[in-house]
């Protein structure tokens, strides 16, 4: 039994005859699970250079079935007829005209019939921010209205994509890649590997950028060593703050999943939820207040002694002290500020800042800082917790142009609702409303946070900067 | 003496220390030793790592704390193949765990050691009355209907009172405290200056827990963030108005100074020491805050005396063997930068001070020819003692190891640091280390 009570009553026939829409139960990572449980399509609008490599990744992970697909805007795909299938990637980088666009729908009108229960449509867009060819200034009129409908059409998927996420059911999300021209096909793969995957279960209508990696340029995952599939981040050093329980514990005991040695840092008062959550993952327990003033150089310093280095640094650590503005005390809103956002950017500072012997973040350093949906829409009577979660999504936009220069990324996850000991106490109507309101018609896991930042914190996913991922089942809150 | 390995303190954990029957009322022995051992894991990343060997032990045990270290190993997230054997010498117990766990590192014996101590004053062993015990054993013991009857009938009503263990000297049947207020008064150790070293030894406790000093020394338990008997707010103004609870009978009135402010409490709580060769330390990228040096364990005849001496003070055997300690190892009581004397009660470290310093003792007593002098009082205890933390018994040892060997670490390598402890039974362990 899960801590969703409905869910759990609405996979019996019985309930499902009184007319409960049946809440899908979505699967989840489990080491050495397959990709994907059944065939994929994969398909390519144009010129595309993603296609093959895509089919290639697949074929790689055991996908025995994959069939490919050239859509055209004259007819409708032929995609139509068939099997269940898993998963559908559609490689639509070179679409730059409405003629395109439209190639793109004849393409997943069939294809998302076919998308079985738990399934995953991922589409790579073309990027909307991009220039077109650099001599644009000189431009001829014909060739700027191109641009413009290029622009156009790149922004169209956004609307696309967020919204068949909307019509899938039975636990099939769609989520955007938006992939820069530059991006060498190897540089998407651990991006495509965890939308595809189990992982992302409760990621849904989301649009990631895509880019140019950043620092030296990584192997691809080792698809032939069974060892790097299952234990990704093995060799890599994390850090969690907060890990004494909720969310932070999920990180840690997922990351360690993964192969990483987990430093896990909680206040001196949690410390013994912490011992075990440490143990649990055969990390270590690092007791540290983050906000002491000394509290970014203690941590600097023991990563330093321990391990050397540290690859991934994830800024979990988070308090609520709600009261509505009006009524608001300034020791709740300092102490807020000052857990989830000063302690970040001190922190943040003193990794950037490097050092004599070039710094303790690697040189694939991944910066992984959680924010909250209540940052992006807003939440009654947490002015002061949107406010420092906000901030954050400031912070990783700021940084991550500062971090490229060292081979560093950074980037947010803001969770929606996530089944924890504090959503648990919240009043029985705002719980179910707050779990209800996303396409996916329940609550996420803490293990679904932790797996995204496991995505994040690889050494292949350096193309993903300054970005903000929500794990929130495309709530409608923020959206 | 040849150069010799010398063993690394890598680090400590404890849980917090508690009043007796209070937070851990109702934890034992063995629960509280596995927390603080899964705390120890987890700083330093020991989980499923096979340690050299674990020495503990407690002073108050049950019979059903056999191998107590050994089960508390394995109720631990410790490799199962860790070994692990029992100590038991009072309150030296944690000290001496860790002499010998450093001694079998500077032998070659072992690579990794960690010393613990525990005990629990409020899940103590209540044992069966000893006349019932017996009846029962011969009970047991009998073979036919006829002498489990004889057996029966030897039960009496006044069998029903269990044997609790006492606080008291079994040779002597005074208390602790009477013996060390026995020993304040034959060194005019005043009141004023007992509740002074208390007040002290709080408000230094207290201002090394405000600047986070016990971040890495310690992990809760139980819920229990801090020493219980801490009092961050005491003075000796304060100290000063308890009525005295030892010594009443002594020196027409004269000697009862001492007060349960400047008495150790009855304490639950456990600590633990990693100890390890530099390599292995190395090896498995944890710090080195000190090595172990060299340890002396002295005893005292404190029931008969002697033709030309009375008897020794219960609590006074650190006193003849720090000399022993010193001139083995060429220093003098003036030679460091951290001194952590037990404060089994304040004036058990007033009284060893002034023993120190008396040359008439010191001539006839420790047959030297100078006294060993005074110590600058400021390098006394600075992150407090026993008297604000409380003092489970075989629990102090590992604690004052730790928090000693961070001292030495933050003033630097070479920097050097005295233990004393003493210890019931007559007996008392004083050990030297040097920070690294």
């Amino acid at each position: 039994m899960s801590n969703d009570t409905l869910r759990d009553l609405s996979q019996n026939g019985l309930v499902q005859k009184l007319g409960v829409p049946r809440i899908p139960v979505l699967r989840r990572h489990s080491p050495g699970a397959p990709l994907l449980t059944g065939p994929a399509i994969v398909g390519v609008i144009g010129a595309g250079r993603f296609a093959e490599p895509v089919r290639a990744l697949l074929k790689h992970a055991g996908v025995a079935d994959v069939e490919s697909t050239t859509g055209t805007a004259g007819a409708e795909g032929d995609t139509g007829s068939g099997d269940k299938v898993a998963a559908v990637v559609l490689d639509a980088t070179s679409v730059s005209t409405l003629d395109g666009l439209a190639a793109v729908q004849r393409f997943l009108t069939p294809a998302v019939k076919r998308l079985a229960p738990g399934g995953r449509l991922l589409v790579l867009g073309p990027d909307p921010t991009s220039d077109g060819d650099a001599d644009a200034t000189a431009d001829a009129t014909a060739d700027v209205a191109a641009d413009v409908e290029a622009a156009a059409v790149a922004q169209a998927f956004d609307g696309l994509i967020r919204s068949v996420a909307k019509e899938l059911r039975a636990g099939a999300t769609a989520n955007l890649l938006v992939v820069s021209p530059q991006v060498q096909p190897a540089a998407v793969d651990s991006s495509v590997r965890f939308f595809l995957s189990a992982r992302s279960a409760y990621v849904d209508g989301q649009v990631v950028r895509v880019g140019v990696p950043v620092g030296p340029a990584q192997d691809a995952v080792g698809v032939d060593d069974p060892d790097e599939i299952v234990h990704p981040l093995a060799g890599r050093v994390a850090v969690v703050t907060g890990a004494a329980r909720g969310i932070g514990a999920a990180i840690t005991a997922t990351l360690a999943r993964d192969g990483a040695a987990v430093v896990a840092v909680d206040i001196p008062a949690a410390g013994e939820a912490l011992a075990r959550v440490a143990n649990a993952a055969g990390g270590t327990a690092l007791q540290l207040d983050i906000t002491a003033p000394d509290a970014a150089q203690r941590l600097i310093d023991h990563v330093r002694e321990r391990h050397g280095r540290v690859d991934v640094v994830v800024h979990n650590a988070g308090i609520t002290r709600d009261k509505l503005l009006a009524n608001m005390d300034p020791d709740r809103w300092d102490a807020v500020l000052a857990v989830n956002l000063r302690a970040q950017l001190t922190i943040n500072a003193a990794l950037q800042a490097g050092g004599p012997d070039g710094g303790v973040l690697s040189d694939t350093g991944r910066i992984v800082c959680v924010a909250s949906t209540s940052g992006i829409a807003g939440n009654r009577g947490q002015t002061n917790y949107a406010a420092s979660k906000a901030g954050v999504i400031g912070m990783v936009r700021a940084l991550a142009p500062r971090l490229a220069g060292r081979g560093a990324t950074i980037n947010a996850i803001a969770p929606g609702f996530i089944e924890t000991e504090m959503t648990a106490k919240m009043p029985l109507g705002t719980r179910e409303a707050g779990r209800r309101i996303n396409s996916l018609r329940q609550g996420g896991l803490p293990v679904d946070v932790a797996e995204t930042v496991g995505w994040l914190g690889l050494a292949e996913s350096g193309g993903v900067t300054g970005q903000v991922v929500r794990v929130c089942g495309q709530s409608m809150l923020g959206a | 003496m040849t150069e010799k390995r010398r063993a690394a303190v890598i680090g400590g954990n404890r849980i917090p220390f508690a009043r007796a029957n209070g937070a851990y009322a109702k934890a034992s022995n063995r629960d509280m030793l596995t927390a603080t051992l899964d705390g120890l894991a987890a700083r330093f990343g020991l989980a499923d790592q096979r340690i050299g060997e674990v020495a503990g032990g407690a002073v108050l045990k049950h019979s059903r704390d056999r191998d107590l270290t050994r089960e508390s190993v394995l109720g631990s997230r410790l490799a199962p193949t860790t070994p692990a054997y029992d100590v038991q010498q009072a309150c030296g117990t944690g000290l001496e765990t860790a002499i010998l766990v450093a001694n079998k590192i500077a032998l070659g014996q072992i690579e990794s050691g960690i010393a613990a101590g525990v005990d629990t004053a409020s899940d103590a062993p209540v044992a069966l009355n000893d006349d019932l015990r017996r009846v029962l054993m011969e009970l047991n013991g009998a073979r036919s209907l006829g002498d489990r009857l004889k057996a029966v009938a030897k039960i009496r009503p006044g069998q029903v009172v269990p044997e609790v263990p006492q606080n008291a000297e079994p040779r002597t049947g005074l208390s602790m405290g009477e013996h060390a207020a026995i020993t304040a008064l034959e060194w005019n150790v005043s009141r004023e200056a007992q509740d002074e070293l208390a007040a002290a030894s709080h408000q230094n406790l207290a201002a090394a827990y405000e600047r986070g000093f016990f971040d890495d020394l310690i992990t809760p338990y139980l819920g229990v963030t801090r020493d219980g008997n801490l009092r961050a707010d005491t003075s000796a103004e304060k100290l000063a108005k308890l009525k005295p609870v030892f010594g009443k009978g002594l020196g027409d009135g004269t000697g009862a100074t001492m007060t349960a402010g400047n008495s150790t409490p009855l304490t639950d709580g456990a600590s633990s020491v990693l100890l390890g060769s530099d390599e292995w330390a190395a090896a498995h990228k944890l710090p080195v805050l000190a090595h172990v040096v060299d340890a002396e364990t002295a005893a005292v005849d404190f029931v008969h005396g002697t033709d030309s001496h009375g008897p020794d003070g219960l609590l006074t055997a650190p006193v003849f063997a720090l000399p022993r300690l010193l001139a083995r190892n060429g220093l003098t009581l003036q030679d460091f930068d951290f001194y952590e004397i037990h404060e089994a009660f304040a004036s058990t470290v007033l009284a060893t001070l002034a023993a120190w310093e008396d040359p008439a003792f010191a001539k006839e007593r420790l047959g030297l020819d100078a006294p060993l002098g005074s110590i600058d009082r400021a390098k006394l205890n600075v992150t407090g003692s026993s008297l604000a933390t409380g003092h489970p018994f075989a629990a102090t040892g590992g604690r004052i190891v730790a928090t000693l060997a961070k001292l030495l670490h933050e003033k630097g390598a070479g920097s050097r640091g005295l233990i004393s402890i003493c210890a019931a039974g007559g007996q008392g362990v004083v050990a030297i280390l040097e920070g690294a």
